[in-house]
């Protein structure tokens, strides 16, 4: 005769409270499923609408959509061009060259930069940085105006794609930093001490163990700096001077907008059909970058320890 | 034969480790000489053009200079390998250098155009009836500590029972979707979740132009509850396994030894967490333009009406300056510094609560 393993009482009190963590749990899911299907909702009536009820009256609703579709990625992939060499000289600065006491206290500092609001980004970027500038730029066109990518006029203001991109980019540098500093902090020690004792320079020890232990890690932290900086609002509506262009020249008045720029700029003003048409960009913007986040977060879970949100 | 043997009279012992090395004040006296030459280079320059000192400039190029000068000098006297060493070092720190750039500029541009109109007017007043001079933010402030305190209180129970679920409970392809999605979530661009607010809120009433405070906790809740979720499994996962199988030992039901001992261990990194996620929603501007819109007057109802909040105050007073355009910018500096304060103070009360209150784990 087998005796029955005693089972612990069920307690309704139990049940309750699993029940309770469960629900929310499944509530995140809904939640990230509404934001997908309420802005679906809201777009169907811009995507089927006349096309020339838009703004601008272009052809279609894609030709409506194509400039901004295209400011938003050349901008954040500018930023993402300034940003990614430093954010990963700060991470390795604050990882591996910084005196051991001091290091935290510098990833602080750094994380400071991530806690400014993008408001007030963009008042600096409009009266500071922009101000700042023009000279320079000035100075590009008149020498370089013969660069497509500095072709004059050039802007008076400062307020082009550029500054627009260097703002972007102060943004996420906090962002790829942290990332990558948590990777190269997890690098095996003796891999890094095996590769010292075979006489390589510090240089060479990272460019053996630590940077290939971390390649993925920083693929996708420039990833999610990325999907930040195609995101971000405030900073173009408030820097950019927007035109419906699409044109890849850094320093003219006249910039290729941004989807999110675009609608924080329009939608106080908007009214009928001309509100589904921004919902609709948002969905957009939406579904690149939950793309982009999706493929950056496969890639690190991957290695499991570590994660952006901490 | 014209080999012959080395002549180790002329060099003397050589020891290996030393030779050849620059001498540990070289990099400084580079750095220190390469500035110079370019201050003084920039200073000629001024003096037969004119115009003020460019002082940007000449630390621009007294710091490539260094780093070429610093390069060729380590590669003639130590080889190439030390003189990339040592461009790389260089180039590291100055990366971390010009990182603190903007932040310093920031901090002192906010500090020296925000304390103009930091004055008790600016927190006792509303924007009611203002057109040019005097005016203030309280009604910003109101709303913005109305709205970020409704979407705390939507979140953190939220955020609190998934980490929970997933610490605790959650095992299998529900839990692992859970922890992928809340992640994904974390990228959401803020003016998303705004705009889903906004699609949700005008659908179920049927207002085509929706503009209430409650849709902005929304949006903010949306954008803070991942990170709650995050930081606070990090804290759950922490807490050691054996207080749990004590309590189990003792015959306390599952849901008592959550409540009782699990919690309790992790509240300080809870609260830190909690406190940092709403540092982050505290300052965001575009949801809140979109769903809460902009007012100029008092508004304590969540649930009517246009709700001011800060961030937006900053965003409106920059962007429809009246005719007397310095004051306006003057209030949105202003209130730029509040906002900056507030979140700094929020970090600081952070990071103080993670210091002390923390459980200390190490023996």
């Amino acid at each position: 005769m087998t005796t029955a393993i005693p089972r612990a009482k069920v307690r309704p009190a139990d049940r309750i409270f699993s029940g309770s963590t469960l629900f929310a749990g499944v509530l995140i899911l809904v939640a990230l499923a509404a934001v997908a299907l309420f802005l679906i909702v809201q777009s169907i009536p811009a995507l089927v609408a006349d096309p020339a009820e838009l703004e601008g009256s272009p052809t279609s609703f894609w030709a409506y959509v194509a400039p901004l579709a295209f400011g938003t990625v050349w901008a954040a992939a500018l930023a993402l061009l300034f940003a990614f060499p430093l954010s990963i000289g700060i991470a390795l600065f604050i990882s591996h060259y910084a005196p051991r006491r001091i290091a935290q206290g510098l990833g602080y500092i750094i994380d400071l930069l991530a806690a400014v609001p993008s408001v007030v980004f963009g008042l600096w970027g409009i009266k500071v940085l922009a101000p700042f500038l023009t000279p320079f730029y000035d100075w590009l066109v008149s020498n370089f105006g013969w660069f497509p990518l500095f072709a004059p006029p050039v802007s008076g203001t400062g307020r082009t794609v550029l500054t627009v991109a260097v703002v972007l980019a102060v943004m996420i540098i906090p962002i790829i930093t942290a990332l990558s500093r948590e990777i190269f902090l997890q690098t095996p020690r003796l891999h890094e001490e095996a590769a010292l004792a075979l006489g390589a320079t510090r240089l060479e020890m990272i460019q053996i163990a630590v940077l290939p232990f971390g390649r993925a890690g920083i693929i996708s932290a420039a990833m999610l700096g990325l999907g930040r900086a195609l995101g971000e609002t405030m900073v173009v509506a408030m820097v950019l001077s927007p035109a419906v262009v699409i044109s890849f020249v850094l320093t003219s008045s006249t910039n290729p907008s941004t989807i999110a720029g675009n609608i924080a700029l329009k939608f106080p003003d908007a009214y009928g059909v001309g509100v589904n048409a921004l919902v609709a960009t948002g969905l957009i913007l939406f579904i690149i970058t939950l793309v982009i986040n999706s493929i950056a977060r496969f890639i690190v879970n991957r290695r499991k320890a570590f994660s952006g949100a901490n | 034969m014209t080999t012959t043997a080395p002549a180790p009279a002329t060099t003397g012992i050589t020891n290996t480790l030393t030779a050849s090395r620059l001498p540990k004040w070289a990099p400084w006296a580079i750095l220190a000489g390469s500035w110079a030459v370019a201050g003084g280079v920039f200073a000629i320059v001024m003096l037969s053009a004119g115009g003020g000192y460019p002082i940007v400039g000449a630390v621009v190029f007294g710091t490539v200079l260094f780093n070429i000068m610093l390069f060729v000098l380590s590669y003639l006297v130590e080889g190439g390998r030390q003189a990339r060493n040592r461009l790389v070092t260089s180039l590291v720190v100055t990366a971390f250098l010009i990182a603190l750039i903007p932040l310093l500029s920031l901090v002192w541009t906010v500090l020296g155009n925000g304390i103009a109109r930091f004055d008790p007017a600016f927190f006792s007043q509303s924007m009611r009836n203002v057109v040019g001079e005097g005016g203030g933010a309280l009604h910003a402030i109101t709303g913005t500590l109305l709205i970020t305190g409704m979407a705390t209180l939507i979140s953190v129970p939220v955020g609190l029972l998934t980490a929970i679920y997933l610490v605790e409970y959650g095992q299998g392809p529900l839990a692992r979707a859970i922890t992928f999605f809340v992640d994904v979530m974390t990228g959401i661009p803020s003016i998303v979740a705004g705009l889903f607010a906004f699609a949700f809120f005008s659908l179920i009433t049927g207002d085509p132009g929706i503009r209430f405070g409650f849709g902005g906790a929304v949006a903010l809740s949306l954008l803070m509850t991942p990170v709650v979720v995050r930081s606070s499994e990090e804290m759950l996962k922490i807490v050691p396994n054996e207080l749990r199988e004590a309590a189990y030992a003792l015959g306390v039901p599952k849901w008592l030894t959550i409540l009782k001992v699990v919690i309790p261990t992790s509240i300080a990194g809870i609260t830190t967490g909690v406190t940092l996620a709403i540092a982050r929603v505290i300052g965001e501007t575009a949801p809140l333009l979109i769903v809460a819109g902009f007012t100029a007057s008092m508004n304590y109802d969540l649930f009517n009406d246009r709700m001011m909040t800060l961030p937006v105050f900053v965003y409106t007073q920059y962007s429809t300056p009246g005719t007397d355009v310095q004051t306006y910018l003057d209030r949105a500096w202003a209130a730029a510094l509040t906002l900056v304060l507030i979140v700094m103070a929020l970090n600081l009360f952070a990071r103080l609560i993670a210091r002390f209150f923390s459980p200390k784990l190490g023996r």
